[in-house]
């Protein structure tokens, strides 16, 4: 078996002048070391019915029979799974692997179930959270995700069921699929619904097919391979266009921050496949030409693709498909509130127009005769559909549908309207207290759900967006998103959401404002310094980069 | 609304600090013919408890694997998750966090994707893992792409035991991205390694396959090497980690697989979780996040996201993937299930499921006319029946039995499959479910 | 006869004997912060003046570098492999990226001279 030598010795620290502790905890503050410095490989926090188990290693025959007739000796008392029937089995078990058992040690640790719960909850207490305070990204909708969620997702009905259990067994699952997408598309006044992307790059990449395949049923897909892409776009636009084949070619903004239809149609031509535009825009500005630049992409030729990663500032008061909009996938994880989980899982599906709507991939949830059904094979997908292929497994992000479905229920129509409008207020208040603080890069001007920041008001301070933003987690505060849209120097973009009460608004405005005014007046140790009340200090990042250690790795033994 | 804080009087007051009499006049630059007056076409708000019991009656019409002899496989499988692994994913700290961008207070979230980091690559069997996928079959497609960016190649040659899905991804991605796929029918006995050649930039196989057959793959990877291309292993049932030579050990350069056995449920697909695993030396060309360790300015150990210029967000058009969100909450879920399991207790989990399976088998074997077609395999395994697959388990559905995956159903237009069923058993599978199976499949099958 | 030469894109070339040695700029490096990853073109690769000829990534941020003359690559500095912050010591030195033997010395003559250069970077900010 694999040594695991516990080796984590916490550095003790000696904070301003403060006592050291003998442990290097502080408090609740308490360090957790790695579980490979904790548990064993013979360890575990799960108990298995005993004493059944066959062995999967070759044993000498006799051995083997008498290990399994012995039945008796050493049984937990426990009826195995398998029952009385393999005790008494006088033949003995010939595995059927191959011979390709894994006989070397693999290096994995166990834990006991309390050792393991006390990890992840300590673990856990080094997280900044939604559930903590304020999370002011822009471009992220960090809002409340409600529990009724969570309760949902786990009833047994939807998440105990395999998607490739018989369809008469799921109907309830399919039928919540046809109810969500039917919610999408009343909310964006789309065609036909794409559910399958498993997050929202994933969804861009399943809008972008989805106009090269109707480009290739134009018989133009070797022409049209310029996508045109606003130079504040989100680097997941670039990337997808790339992936697929097409050259980026950028459309610059005017002094305002937004495209004009001009500027568009000045990079038009007929090797245009798309343009993808967020809207509002990544500035958090709506776009105002959005409806004339769109119908200068149709006359072209060529599809609009909206990035809908912004659709909490308009859901429920503007459909993108009145705005000529061609695909647009949608972010379950932002504006539907299905957490974050740290990074993931998301789920974005797409909505169509009815030009692309033919081409929507495999699989989606058809009428059959009294009951629904999945089309899983573009050969049973009927003559007007031209599915261009499959995306992932299986049928989408199904946990992330019914909590999205579970939240469209609660809020209603006139509830999204709402907090539309409280997530577009909320952003407003925000720019309004901070305008005389902080400085805008297009002017101080109605936003929409988030509002823009430059670093020029820190000109001269010797603090820079990335230091402010360190200072205020020692505020008690996620900073807001720093350095994007890339288009304006050191950005700040603040994003409250509607989650925010006008108190936590207050608070967060009022810490900025001293922060900005202990910037100006000199003091600059507190920001450099920053952040020196989290679970760690700034982090040495070039080290990581430069001499990456990405899986742990035991000590070397001491000579 | 219970989700939404302000009163109308402090709306009010707060419109007021804007300077403006109306919440529209925030929206002004929306042109006035396409904001919407009236309410979109939905039902209003509604309590928690509407809603509660609106979805449970959803809930209700589905069949729960929980509560039925269970036996369907073929790249998602039941497994028994122990009540401290959703404990965990469910504390806030955990759920409601965002990618820790700012990693002084993203430690928790860091250092669980360290840990899972190197779980991942100690199951492989490689030498690094990144931080997750979205699930095993895009994983799989982004291997491909790898492969063809180190190899400078462009043609993915797919083994005939890859599931159908994961083919139908990468020929999707291959096909929009300009690239081109070789390779088997789903046909067992064809031999697919005649379509090497020098424009290979992988051979794609998946071990246990979607029939469930393991094989060595030590001569393939041989094999591909001699012929200058990469071997990618796709895994879709993690479990089998514990009990068979790993992929890194039979020469795999790259793993592709599907984590949801540990950890995560069925969840009719959904939200799954995506393992990605590969040598040390094509790292740079590695696509998803990764987590690395460091240390912060007292020296105290730490753990930060790093090597990012691979990704999206910095080189843009000439990253290494598009992808952005990974699988967070469901890796959490994996690391915590699989510490708890440690090396004995997933030795142990991979055993029981294999024994369940050689049970099923013996079972199956002694109704008439029923052919176990695989003879070495995990916990899953192929069998023929005299009727065709879908009739049969449909049957066997009405019978209250769910009794596998009929291959018609991932292969609707190959008529040489269509009487094979593809059945999988893992611990949770009981005698009286066998017997289930058994008793149900000969009324069906001679009833 | 030896001459340094500087391109918009924040590239050096020393021209020695029809060898040119390649690097990034010192405002570059200040600019880009602590390097972490050089890539640097093949041994024996042929370039036209502007391709790009290999990446030089920081934390945040990667840029290409593209070769400021035609030519052929005939060494590539191995000591950034172990050592990128050389590129932070001493770019228009140790921190060199490629050495070209030039195809078409001609083309040099468009490039900025260190006072040309100086200014332009100034400019940029």
């Amino acid at each position: 078996m694999v040594e695991m030598p516990k080796e984590f010795v916490p550095v003790k620290v000696e904070t301003m002048g403060e006592p050291q502790t003998f442990t290097g905890n502080r408090g609740l503050a308490i360090e957790e070391p790695l579980i490979f410095e904790i548990g064993s490989p013979e360890t575990s926090g799960v108990d298995f019915e005993d004493p059944l188990t066959p062995a999967l290693f070759p044993r000498g025959e006799g051995e083997e029979a008498a290990a399994l007739s012995s039945g008796g000796e050493g049984d937990s008392g426990v009826l195995s799974p398998l029952g009385e029937r393999d005790r008494v089995r006088g033949d003995s078990f010939a595995n059927r692997l191959g011979g390709l058992e894994r006989s070397e040690p693999i290096g994995l640790p166990g834990l006991s179930e309390p050792e393991a719960v006390r990890h992840y909850v300590r673990l856990s207490q080094k997280n900044y959270s939604i559930d903590t305070g304020i999370f002011p990204l822009g471009s992220c909708t960090m809002k409340h995700n409600p529990r009724l969620n969570e309760k949902m997702a786990r009833l047994a009905g939807f998440a105990d069921i395999h998607p490739l259990q018989p369809e008469k067994t799921v109907q309830g699952a399919l039928a919540l699929m046809q109810e969500l997408s039917r919610w999408l598309l009343e909310l964006t006044g789309m065609h036909a619904v794409a559910l399958s992307p498993k997050a929202g790059a994933h969804g861009e990449l399943c809008g972008m097919i989805a106009i090269r395949a109707a480009l290739e049923a134009r018989g133009e897909a070797d022409v049209r391979r310029t996508v045109l892409v606003p130079d504040s776009a989100h680097g997941t636009n670039p990337a997808t266009a790339a992936l697929l084949g097409f050259n980026v070619r950028a459309v610059a903004a005017r002094a305002d921050g937004t495209v004009s239809a001009e500027a568009v149609r000045g990079k038009l031509g007929p090797d245009v496949a798309a343009m993808m535009l967020t809207n509002p825009n990544t500035c958090g500005m709506f776009e105002p030409e959005v409806v004339e630049i769109a119908a200068a992409l149709h006359e072209a030729g060529a599809y609009l693709y909206c990035d809908g990663a912004n659709f909490n500032a308009i859901a429920g008061k503007v459909r993108p498909g009145d705005l000529g909009a061609d695909a647009m996938h949608i972010n379950l994880h932002k504006t539907f509130s299905t957490p974050h989980g740290g990074g993931g899982p998301g789920s974005g599906p797409v909505v169509l127009s009815q030009a692309l709507a033919p081409f929507a991939p495999v699989p989606f949830v058809a009428k059959e005769g009294e009951g629904l059904t999945l089309v899983e094979h573009a050969g049973a997908a009927g003559e007007t559909a031209h599915p261009f292929g499959r995306l992932a497994a299986f049928h989408g992000q199904m946990g992330m549908f019914v909590r999205a479905l579970a939240y469209m229920m609660s809020h209603g129509a006139d509830g999204i309207r709402q907090a539309s409008e409280d997530a577009v207020l909320n952003a407003n208040y925000v720019r309004a207290r901070l305008a005389g603080a902080l400085s805008q890069p297009f002017g101080d001007r109605p936003c929409m759900h988030e509002v823009l920041f430059d670093d020029r008001f820190l000109k001269g301070t010797g603090v820079s967006t990335l230091d402010f933003a360190k200072a205020l987690i020692d505020e008690g505060f996620h900073p807001m998103t720093v350095y994007f849209p890339l288009v304006v120097s050191g950005a700040m973009l603040v994003e409250p959401t509607e989650s925010e009460s006008k108190q936590s608004l207050d608070l967060f405005i009022d810490a900025i404002c001293k922060l900005a005014g202990a910037a100006i007046s000199g003091d600059t140790g507190r920001f450099t310094a920053a952040p020196r009340f989290a679970p760690r200090e700034r982090l040495d990042e070039t080290r990581a980069a430069r001499e990456p250690i990405l899986r742990y790795k035991p000590p070397l033994p001491k000579a | 609304m219970r989700y939404l804080p302000h009163t109308d009087s402090e709306r009010r007051e707060m419109l007021d600090a804007i300077g403006v009499t109306g919440i529209d006049a925030l929206f002004a630059e929306v042109p006035p013919s396409k904001l919407l007056r009236e309410l979109p076409d939905l039902p209003l708000k509604r309590s928690e408890m509407a809603v509660e019991r609106a979805l449970e009656s959803l809930a209700a019409l589905n069949v729960p694997a929980g509560s039925v002899p269970f036996f369907a496989g073929c790249g998602a499988y039941k497994h028994h998750v122990p009540a401290t692994v959703d404990s965990v994913i469910q504390r806030p700290e955990f759920m409601t966090a965002y990618t820790p961008y700012q990693p002084e207070i993203a430690q928790g979230t860091l250092q669980y994707l360290f840990e899972f980091q190197s779980q991942v690559a100690a199951l492989t069997g490689m030498e690094v893992a990144n931080a997750s996928m979205y699930d095993g079959s895009t994983a799989a497609a982004e291997a491909v792409l790898m492969a063809h960016r180190l190899t400078k190649r462009s043609k993915a040659v797919l083994a005939g035991g890859l599931h159908p899905h994961y083919r139908a991804v990468i020929e999707t991605i291959s096909h929009y991205s300009g690239h081109s796929v070789g390779g088997a029918t789903a046909s067992p006995a064809q031999s697919f390694e005649a379509q090497c050649d020098s424009e290979t930039s992988c051979v794609v196989v998946q071990m246990p396959d979607v029939f469930g057959r393991v094989s060595d793959l030590t001569a393939l990877a041989a094999k591909a090497h001699a012929a200058g291309a990469l071997l990618v292993v796709v895994v879709t049932e993690a479990v089998s980690f514990g009990a068979l030579k790993s992929p890194g050990a039979m020469g795999a350069d790259i793993v592709a697989a599907e984590g949801q056995s540990i950890g995560n449920g069925l969840n009719f697909g959904g939200p799954y979780l995506g393992l990605f695993a590969t040598r040390q030396k094509f790292l740079r060309q590695m696509p998803g996040r990764l987590c690395g360790q460091t240390v912060d300015r007292d020296g105290r150990r730490g753990f930060v996201l790093t090597l990012s210029t691979r990704e999206q967000h910095i080189r843009r058009e000439k990253a290494t993937s598009n992808i952005c969100t990974n699988s967070g909450l469901c890796a959490l879920a994996f690391t915590a299930h699989l510490t708890l399991l440690g090396e004995a207790g997933l030795r142990k989990l991979g055993s029981l499921n294999h024994a369940s399976a050689v049970a099923l088998a013996e079972a199956l074997a002694q109704v008439s006319g029923v052919e176990i077609v695989t003879p070495h395999f995990f916990n899953e395994f192929a069998i023929k029946t005299p009727k065709p697959g879908a009739e049969v388990v449909d049957k066997l559905a009405d019978l209250g039995v769910i009794g596998g995956v009929p291959a018609s159903r991932l292969w609707p237009n190959d008529a040489s499959l269509a009487n094979l069923i593809i059945v999988a058993a893992t611990e949770v599978t009981t005698e009286n479910d066998i017997a289930a199976y058994r008793g149900a499949l000969s009324e069906v099958l001679h009833g | 006869m030896s001459q340094v030469k500087y391109t918009k894109d924040h590239e050096y070339i020393a021209v020695e004997d029809g060898i040119g040695t390649v690097g990034i700029t010192n405002h570059a490096q200040e600019k880009l912060g602590d390097i972490t990853f050089v890539e640097t073109p093949p041994s024996g690769k042929e370039l036209k003046q502007g391709d790009a000829a290999g990446v030089v990534e920081s934390v945040k941020a990667a840029s290409d570098v593209y070769t400021p003359v035609s030519g052929t690559v005939i060494e590539v500095n191995e000591g950034l492999n172990d050592k990128p912050e050389l590129v932070n010591q001493d770019a228009e030195g140790a921190g060199w990226f490629f050495k070209i033997k030039l195809s078409a010395p001609s083309e040099l003559g468009a490039l900025m001279d260190r006072d040309a250069y100086l200014s332009y970077a100034q400019e940029q900010g």
